[in-house]
């Protein structure tokens, strides 16, 4: 691996450290709250590594910018007889000529605000996060009742607890 | 209005669940629950009726086309889950107005019913849906509200074992969500069969492989496959009773189906089986798992726990046969897994009567428990004859196709090993019947009284029902032949 491709996955790596730690955090500590954080670092590399693939150098979200209605005319007067010159004629100078004109015409309106990066990742992270919070919550509230019934959040005291109990 | 059902199983629990907690009072949640439940299972059926008289139902969510919007797909294989699903929540749901009355207090009570509508919510949306994110989401909608339910047990160890619950269960959906990731990032569609189409042509086996890791691994967390079912033993005994019913009746075979769905419809079976040995895998870890847990299961004092146990070993009965990867094999993978919704469905409605009425599901306190409560221990007797599989039981229904599948195979040592296997749970079952039936009775069975009506019916219907699939196999073995034939040809034939 060149030094340069290990700095482009720069990002990866860090999805990588990141979900081992939050991991080991999980497996290893014995406190409820920690597992929790550990849990919720875990949960983070994923978020990271979707926005990573979304995201391209530069790339801005897709807006279509100026008046709405405009920009949308405009490219229906591009694509409209094309569309409609390539359900008639096919494979004609003119059409292809039709297809560059409007490709470029779509190309220049995207260039107001493009290259654009893919939105639906952070779409779904919208969605994972709030599942991870709605999680968060749950094992706080579960922590919360843990400490009102044993006085005790340490996992090996409960256990403990538990056995002296039965 | 007909061709909305599919939207609507989803849509009417979810809205309902909300309006539960604004209404918030005991005796209307409990009704208009009830009255949900069961108009979601009686579209489950008319959409089951529809897939076999039609074939398979697309509904696009929104008007959306299907790789830009999300697709609700139905066909044999996902109607057949959902109806048994929503056949068991409803019926579980009816059984439950005594039990929880006496397990959970009044003034949460409606956060209960709230939380059972989310949790019937989240399975039924994982069978319908077509799309892998909505899998995701449905699949934490339905952990979120059952680590709620279990949360919701008398014993002090229930929050606990809802948290170790939770712990494990978000890091299996974490996971999933990873495969997701990397599937998507391989193919830039989240569309199940738009997914499978171009997984086809793509060229980065490594990549399909890392995603395939984290979803297997993922979703066994949530069936509890052997060595990943820690969390279920504690959850399933500390849960409520009707809780328990209903989650081992049917989470884990929600979780064993998208599975099913991961290797045939999404991957294609030689990636699964010949590119990877995930099925001698499986296969392996089956057989422990069945062993060591029914052999767990033996020597447990709690008959829920007993159960729990047992629920982990009958997971690899249904892991089994989908591992088998041939027709009659699938189809006995899906007919257990039906099959096996209604014996412990049944079991635990059971041991929820026990609860209470006794007031202890502690095998010494059950001791002679038949004398006061005959028509309880009578349904334990015939459902522990379908756990066994003995003939004219549906559990013998699922375990003689799996056998013929394997021997098909020419796979003996499987055979002969799951055949033995059955005998550990002849010793765990006639453990409760031998206390229940010939042993003196204890204090507390003796003060007993028979459990209401409104329990003994639900349950018996659940009970019959398991003997009558037992006899007349024509209705759930010839649909799981169905689920299995297409689930077979969708990935053979799309390439």
């Amino acid at each position: 691996m060149t030094a340069e491709t290990f700095v482009g996955l720069f990002n990866y790596w860090v999805v990588i450290c990141l979900m081992m730690t939050g991991f080991y955090i999980v497996i290893s500590s014995g406190n409820l709250i920690k597992t929790v954080i550990g849990l919720n670092i875990f949960q983070t590399s994923v978020f990271l590594l979707y926005i990573t693939m979304g995201k391209i150098d530069n790339g801005t979200a897709p807006i279509l910018r100026g008046q709405h209605g405009h920009v949308e005319s405009e490219i229906h007067a591009k694509i409209g007889p094309t569309a409609e010159v390539l359900h008639s004629v096919s494979h004609t100078e003119k059409t292809t000529e039709h297809v560059h004109d409007a490709v470029a015409a779509v190309g220049h309106l995207a260039h107001d605000g493009g290259p654009y990066s893919n939105p639906l990742p952070s779409v779904l992270m919208l969605t994972a996060i709030v599942v991870g919070i709605a999680t968060t919550a749950l094992a706080l509230a579960l922590i919360v009742r843990i400490r009102e019934d044993y006085g005790s959040i340490e996992e090996d005291d409960i256990l403990a607890m538990d056995k002296d109990a039965s | 209005m007909e061709q909305h059902f599919p939207v609507l199983l989803i849509a009417i629990p979810l809205v309902a669940a909300p309006l539960l907690v604004l209404i918030a009072q005991r005796r209307l949640v409990a009704l208009l629950s009830l009255i949900v439940a069961w108009v979601v299972f009686a579209i489950s059926l008319s959409l089951l009726g529809r897939v076999l008289a039609e074939g398979v139902i697309e509904y696009e969510l929104g008007g959306w086309s299907a790789p830009y919007g999300i697709v609700y797909r139905i066909d044999c294989f996902n109607a057949f889950v959902m109806l048994f699903v929503s056949a068991l929540g409803a019926i579980v749901l009816t059984y439950a107005p005594p039990s929880i009355d006496a397990e959970i207090p009044r003034s949460k009570h409606y956060l209960f019913y709230t939380s059972y509508l989310l949790c019937l919510t989240g399975l039924l949306g994982m069978c319908v849906t077509g799309d892998l994110f909505n899998v995701f989401v449905f699949l934490e909608i339905s952990s979120l509200s059952s680590y709620a339910l279990i949360s919701l047990g008398k014993s002090r160890r229930a929050p606990l074992a809802a948290f170790q619950y939770l712990i494990l269960g978000t890091i299996g959906a974490t996971f999933f969500l990873l495969g997701i990731g990397l599937l998507y990032q391989i193919t830039g569609t989240l569309n199940m069969a738009d997914i499978a189409r171009r997984l086809a042509d793509s060229e980065t086996p490594r990549a399909e492989l890392v995603a395939f890791a984290f979803m297997t691994v993922g979703l066994c967390i949530k069936m509890a496959v052997f060595p990943l079912h820690t969390w279920l033993p504690n959850a399933y005994t500390y849960a409520p009773s009707v809780v328990t019913a209903f989650i081992a009746a049917t989470a884990t075979k929600v979780s064993v189906y998208a599975f099913a769905r991961m290797i045939y419809t999404i991957y294609k079976p030689e990636f699964a089986f010949e590119a990877l040995p995930l099925d001698r895998a499986l296969a392996i870890l089956s057989l422990i798992g069945i062993f060591i847990a029914s052999t767990a299961a033996i020597y447990q004092t709690n008959v829920k726990r007993l159960l729990a146990y047992s629920s982990v070993a009958q997971i690899g009965y249904m892991l089994l046969g989908i591992g088998l990867a041939t027709q009659s094999g699938v189809a006995a993978g899906v007919v257990h897994m039906f099959n096996h919704a209604l014996i412990k469905g049944g079991l635990f409605m059971v041991v929820g009567c026990f609860a209470l009425r006794i007031g202890s599901v502690r095998l010494v306190d059950l001791q002679g428990a038949a004398k006061t409560m005959p028509w309880t221990c009578f349904a334990w007797a015939l459902g522990g004859l379908g756990l066994i599989g003995v003939p004219m039981t549906a559990g013998f229904v699922s375990k003689w196709m799996l056998l013929t599948a394997t021997m098909e195979q020419g796979n003996w040592p499987v055979a002969i090993l799951m055949l033995i296997s059955s005998l550990l749970a002849v010793i765990y079952v006639w453990k409760v019947v031998e206390a229940i039936y010939f042993a003196e009775p204890s204090e507390k069975a003796k003060a007993a009284s028979e459990a209401p009506l409104v329990m003994l019916l639900p349950m018996y219907a659940v009970i019959i029902a398991s003997i009558f699939f037992g006899c007349c196999t024509i209705y759930s073995a010839e649909l799981a032949q169905l689920a299995a034939g297409e689930l077979l040809n969708l990935s053979g034939g799309s390439r």
